[in-house]
């Protein structure tokens, strides 16, 4: 198999990578750029510790290869956070509510959790354990996440009612 | 595990996608939202030696023309469960959609590529089933259509010949005084289904006798299957009262049927009765035929309701 060249668009950076045509983009995040935010835990799209957004939408990392994703935008947790590594707000909202433990499923809950919350706005606890069903953590029993989600996304509604002209 | 070494080729039109088909013969596979066959990959339940990726052959979106919905092959299931158009003319399919993977998997899945894998477990083939639907597939020799009910083989197994690829899936739309249910036993929300049930009931214009009457399963054998019409006749001519089936009124009520059980239980006793589902990890044979009696009474009451116009 011949390996090619290819450029990924990574939390708005491009890297030129040379991959197999059957490495996953979750292989090329991880081993070749060195993103230890985007994680293997089933290959089989249950877990959600690989997920990225491509295209701005939840996808997993370890069911899409990385000749998929060449020139598409690409962003992992790191490409959520600010200069210097500022939490993004709905990180500090797991920190405040103990929604992470190891923190091996973190990443993935976060980036799942932003993206119903720029959808839906202010969802519901179960439209919040809906959507994070395919992201499993062993630690924490669910609630502090679905804790912390539902803070986020108050605050988030809050903002945009401020922000919002009268 | 990591997927073993394979070739990959984006085609950019589905007669390119049939022409690498046909080229690459057994050892070539399509890959639409991979949702499945990526899992088979990482797993090495499946060793191709070519990937022809079809995601760029296709832009089209749904439409309605003529009383069918026409839903372009790599409709993603986001789309199936949002789309004002499935939403309007299929509500069956997009409730069922609801329950198929997590979100992600929700993103890249496709409505093609989940009929072509054929699931034995696949809520979008139920649904295929239960409300009529068809496919266009394209091969070598130009395009043919396949209804879904001669679509299913067997496990992951379809009629498709092996250069040809779905690149269109028609489904009749909504019809007046027609009403429809989904239903799902699964242990967690996103597994598997255990047992899936997709009716589809049609009144008359008075909207009180059913005039038709459609039963899809998933999980019970080795394919999705449509209860045979047979096992529905008892219902067929069935008046409703309210939107509700009366206990005891209609005919033939079967081996389980008798006083004090509607029609709906008496059809789907009659097609638990005629099930063989086997014995898995997930569930006894026996558990899942019981499903099927219990999700099949509740799915052609709820879908009477709905046809009545007395549930949403």
């Amino acid at each position: 198999m011949t390996r090619r060249r290819l450029v990924l668009s990574v939390n708005g950076g491009d890297h030129e990578v040379w991959v197999l045509p059957s490495d996953t983009l979750l292989d090329v995040l991880h081993d070749e750029l060195g993103l230890a935010d985007v994680r293997y835990g089933c290959g089989e799209g249950v877990c959600g510790t690989c997920t990225v957004l491509l295209d701005g939408e939840p996808v997993n990392g370890c069911l899409i290869l990385a000749v998929q994703a060449a020139g598409r935008p690409v962003t992992t947790l790191r490409g959520l956070m600010g200069p210097g590594e500022a939490l993004h707000p709905l990180q500090e909202c797991f920190l405040r509510r103990g929604a992470a433990q190891c923190g091996f499923c973190t990443p993935g809950m976060v980036l799942t959790a932003l993206d119903l919350v720029r959808r839906r706005g202010r969802p519901g606890r179960d439209e919040i354990r809906y959507a994070l069903v395919g992201n499993l953590c062993r630690c924490t029993g669910y609630t502090k996440i679905l804790d912390a989600v539902e803070e986020y996304a108050g605050r988030a509604a809050a903002d945009a009612r401020d922000e919002a002209p009268s | 595990m990591v997927a073993p070494a394979f070739e990959y080729v984006a085609a950019g039109s589905y007669d390119e996608a049939v022409r690498l088909l046909a080229d690459g013969g057994d050892e070539a596979k399509v890959l639409a939202g991979g949702q499945s066959l990526m899992p088979m990959l990482n797993l090495r339940l499946a060793r191709p030696e070519l990937l022809i990726d079809i995601n760029a052959a296709d832009d089209r979106e749904p439409s309605v023309t003529g009383g069918v919905l026409a839903l372009p092959a790599l409709t993603r299931h986001r789309v199936l469960l949002e789309h004002d158009l499935v939403r309007r003319h299929c509500p069956l399919l997009a409730a069922a959609v609801a329950h198929v993977g997590n979100v992600r998997v929700r993103n890249r899945g496709t409505v093609g590529g989940s009929l072509a894998h054929a699931d034995p477990t696949s809520e979008i083939g139920c649904c295929a089933l239960a409300t009529g639907a068809q496919v266009i597939a394209r091969g070598p020799g130009g395009e043919r259509t396949v209804p879904a009910s001669e679509l299913f083989v067997s496990y992951w197994t379809t009629a498709l010949a092996e250069p040809e690829i779905i690149t269109d899936v028609l489904i009749p739309a909504r019809r007046p005084r027609q009403g429809w249910s989904f239903q799902e036993m699964v242990r967690r929300t996103s597994d598997f289904a255990i047992v899936a049930v997709a009716a589809v009931v049609e009144l008359d214009e008075r909207a009180d006798t059913i005039t038709a009457a459609r039963v899809a399963l998933a999980g019970v054998a080795d394919r999705v299957v449509l209860a045979g019409p047979e096992l529905l006749t008892g219902l067929i001519g069935g008046t409703l009262a309210g939107g509700t089936l009366p206990g005891g009124t209609l005919a033939g009520g079967g081996p389980a049927g008798g006083s004090g059980e509607d029609a709906a239980a008496a059809a789907a006793a009659r097609i638990a009765a005629g099930l063989e589902p086997a014995d898995d990890v997930h569930a006894s044979g026996k558990y899942r035929r019981r499903l099927v009696r219990v999700l099949t009474a509740r799915a052609l009451r709820e879908a009477c309701a709905r046809a009545a116009g007395a549930a949403p």
